[in-house]
């Protein structure tokens, strides 16, 4: 069988083929919505109708029997309609109230987990890893896996002052949005990159590699018609082996990820901030990172003991200052913490202003 | 049929209550040679920990230079069905919305062509199918598009646009996300599929401050809606609130960034002249507080990852703007600054990279952007600033 006509540059199909009925009429005229728990709220249109959205974890890395799932779902449930949110849960579309329950008993009995909306712990937007990625230095898969089973409550029944956003990204190029989460794991390098002159030579375009280096640790080596690299200046980012492979960044003995907190991409009540350094290194420990988990479980058992309502990590830790984070959580203070790199002499403390 | 592989470190993630990435791909392993020696090539990540991919080579569909990333296996041997495991980005419904049909078809056409994998979605947005051989890529391109479907960006070119969930399902919203989205999707086709940027766009488009798109965090183009007129409130819900265990004053008052509320136990009061629209109280009372009078968009520009600078966020460039169809405005305003970043941005430059680079001057001046205080946390505080000819003689 032959493949048929192909088409170029005709773009997505038009939104309003994909949207169910009850939002076709009611479209920029909702009033107002509820959450009635974790996993289920209403949305109430100006005329009265209803949509219920009854949110599902997802891995993100979906199989298709897994998709034809919760497409049959959609079909028996919601006329065929559901959506997919920012941070990768499934939301079956409910417009006939009588189809909810049978729906979440289906959904139970087939171990999906229902939750993720409202004050808790949401999907963790997270990167490729290395399911599929040439820079990981970490698996993203894996981090939000053990982390979701960690807080797994907080994504179906219990509360949090305010969401608590995960990311993990697996190496600095953050495809998450690591640097702007409450808690967020990003995978780092340690060791300078290690050039492989000969292949440098052939695949590489020297200005291109020196121009990627951000604290312009790379410079021509002619002799090798080569680079080389200023381990006193290196900050091991990593962007040089992007532009140039044979510049080998990953040393698995000395990989491992960084844990950064604080940040948030709302306007509500406060700016959007960047996440910040809490825990410089934690060795990869597959298939499970303990440590890890361990970490972020100091870091969020310290919010939920200290934060008031409404508060986000970084609205918390503001409020009772960065000396008093590392206070509370018993993280300790170090050298990378205090900031060398572009914005450095923003960071330093002008004040005589702060707490013992 | 491949080799199944021990898979005693992956196998640790299938336990505990989260669904595992690892249970769906061994689901796709009973039907693909492909994802078999994905989950063995991962086994060995796991064991190693290191990845064992290779950078992207130059692969497509024919005409096009974006919408496949190449991936090839750095062990063809060891994992001969992953050789060739190429990623296939198809551009995503505004929204995210799907029918059953769609994705039943979708997952027919990537059981026949590919490993029967995805993410739903990349981080950008996409639909992303992957892995998949080169052969394949052609077949699969013509079974999507002959359905009304195509692919995303990649590389340097115009990235997948991407949105809330906006006035489909969102009483918030104070523009139209969706239909935005579609239409820069659509007025952009070559611009997204012909590389020929100096690097990559991505916009994203958020109804309103709460930003669930992170636009401001992961767009080198914002557009967050918003509004000019007073929030309107009803009391009687204020007071619903209140009984049902609201603590309005510390809640609601206390948490005003602009200190623009007042609450004497009967009724709510907002000076709406200082109030800097962050969307805490409406997003608590969504009852009893509504905005009111024009809307439109703040269009903010630059926010990026921490390559190469660090971290940037978004910042303002037009404060209000707004947003009708054909967004005939907002579209000359985007020209203006591909054509300023196509002059003077270099190899790998993102826009906002650039605009640090030259200074917001040469970049409003270019664009035809007044300044105004709207774009700056405060004005400079150093003694050391330029002055044109023109300058001089005002």
């Amino acid at each position: 069988m032959s493949a048929p006509q192909r088409k170029t540059d005709i773009g997505p199909p038009h939104y309003k083929d994909f949207l169910p009925p009850v939002i076709q009429k009611n479209y920029g005229d909702w009033k107002y919505h509820e959450v009635i728990n974790h996993g289920v709220m209403v949305h109430v249109a100006n005329n009265g109708d209803k949509l219920w959205s009854v949110r599902v974890a997802s891995p993100r890395l979906l199989s298709t029997d897994t998709i034809r799932d919760f497409a049959g779902m959609a079909e028996k449930y919601c006329g065929g309609y559901l959506r997919f949110t920012t941070r990768n849960n499934v939301e079956l579309l409910v417009s006939d109230e009588k189809n909810l329950e049978p729906l979440q008993k289906e959904l139970k009995s087939k171990k999906y987990m229902i939750g993720g909306i409202g004050s808790g712990i949401s999907n963790i937007v997270h990167t490729q890893g290395w399911v599929h990625c040439h820079s990981a230095c970490t698996d993203a898969s894996g981090l939000v896996k053990v982390l979701m089973d960690e807080f797994a409550d907080y994504f179906t029944t219990k509360h949090t002052p305010n969401k608590v956003r995960l990311a993990v990204a697996c190496c600095v190029n953050m495809c998450g949005a690591v640097h702007c989460s409450d808690i967020a794991v990003v995978a780092i390098h340690r060791k300078i990159p290690v050039v492989d002159h000969d292949k440098v030579k052939n695949v590489c375009e020297i200005p291109s590699t020196i121009a990627s280096c951000p604290t312009g640790a790379i410079s021509p080596d002619p002799a090798k018609k080569s680079v080389k690299v200023n381990p006193d200046k290196c900050m091991y980012c990593g962007n040089c082996f992007t532009v140039c492979p044979p510049m080998e960044i990953h040393d698995p003995e000395y990989d491992g990820v960084a844990i950064v907190v604080g940040g948030k991409v709302g306007n509500l009540r406060s700016n959007p901030k960047f996440s910040k350094l809490a825990v410089p290194f934690i060795k990869n420990n597959p298939p499970r990172w303990p440590e890890v988990t361990a970490a972020v479980r100091k870091i969020f058992d310290a919010y939920m003991a200290g934060a008031k309502k409404h508060e986000r990590v970084g609205e918390w830790i503001e409020r009772i200052g960065w000396e008093k984070f590392f206070k509370v959580t018993g993280l300790p203070f170090t050298f990378q913490h205090i900031d060398d790199f572009t914005i450095a002499r923003e960071t330093f403390r002008t004040a005589a202003t702060f707490k013992w | 049929m491949a080799k199944k592989h021990q898979t005693p470190l992956l196998d640790e993630l299938e336990k505990g209550p989260f669904p595992s990435f690892v249970t769906e791909i061994k689901k796709a392993a009973t039907k693909s040679d492909m994802a078999a020696d994905e989950l063995g090539q991962l086994e060995k990540s796991y064991r190693d920990q290191r990845g064992y991919w290779k950078h992207g080579g130059i692969v497509g569909v024919r005409g096009y230079g974006s919408g496949v990333i190449g991936r090839y296996s750095s062990l063809p041997e060891e994992f001969p069905n992953v050789a060739n495991f190429h990623t296939v980005r198809i551009n995503s419904i505004s929204g995210f919305f799907y029918t059953s049909k769609f994705l039943k078809e979708m997952c027919d056409i990537w059981d026949k062509y590919g490993s029967g994998l995805t993410n739903l979605h990349g981080s950008t947005g996409d639909l992303v199918l992957l892995g998949t051989t080169t052969e394949n890529l052609e077949p699969i391109f013509a079974e999507f598009s002959s359905r009304g479907f195509d692919l995303g960006g990649s590389g340097s070119a115009l990235r997948t646009p991407s949105c809330c969930v906006g006035p489909a399902r969102c009483e918030w919203s104070n523009i139209n996300t969706l239909d935005i989205t579609y239409s820069i999707t659509q007025e952009w086709q070559d611009e997204m599929h012909r590389p020929a940027f100096p690097y990559k766009f991505k916009f994203k488009t958020a109804g309103c401050a709460v930003d669930c798109i992170a636009s401001i965090a992961r767009a080198d183009c914002s557009i967050i809606g918003t509004w000019k007129g007073k929030i309107a409130i009803d009391q009687a819900e204020v007071a619903n609130y209140a009984k049902k265990g609201t603590n309005i004053s510390e809640e609601i008052v206390n948490r005003c960034p602009s200190r623009c509320m007042s609450y004497d136990g009967k009724e709510l009061k907002i000076a709406d002249e200082d109030c800097i629209r962050c969307m805490h109280c409406i997003a608590k009372m969504t009852k009893a507080l509504k905005p009111t009078g024009e809307r439109g968009a703040t269009i903010l520009i630059g926010s990026k990852a921490p390559f190469v600078i660090g971290a940037t966020l978004s910042w303002v460039i037009v404060p209000f703007i707004k947003m009708e169809p054909p967004y005939t405005e907002f579209k000359d305003l985007i020209r203006k600054m591909w054509e300023f970043w196509d002059e003077h941005g270099k190899n790998r430059e993102r826009i906002g990279e650039l605009i640090i680079r030259k200074g917001m001057r040469e970049f409003l001046e270019y664009i035809g952007v007044n300044p105004v205080p709207q774009q700056v946390k405060e004005p400079r505080r150093d003694p050391f600033f330029f002055w044109t000819e023109q300058d001089l003689q005002k």
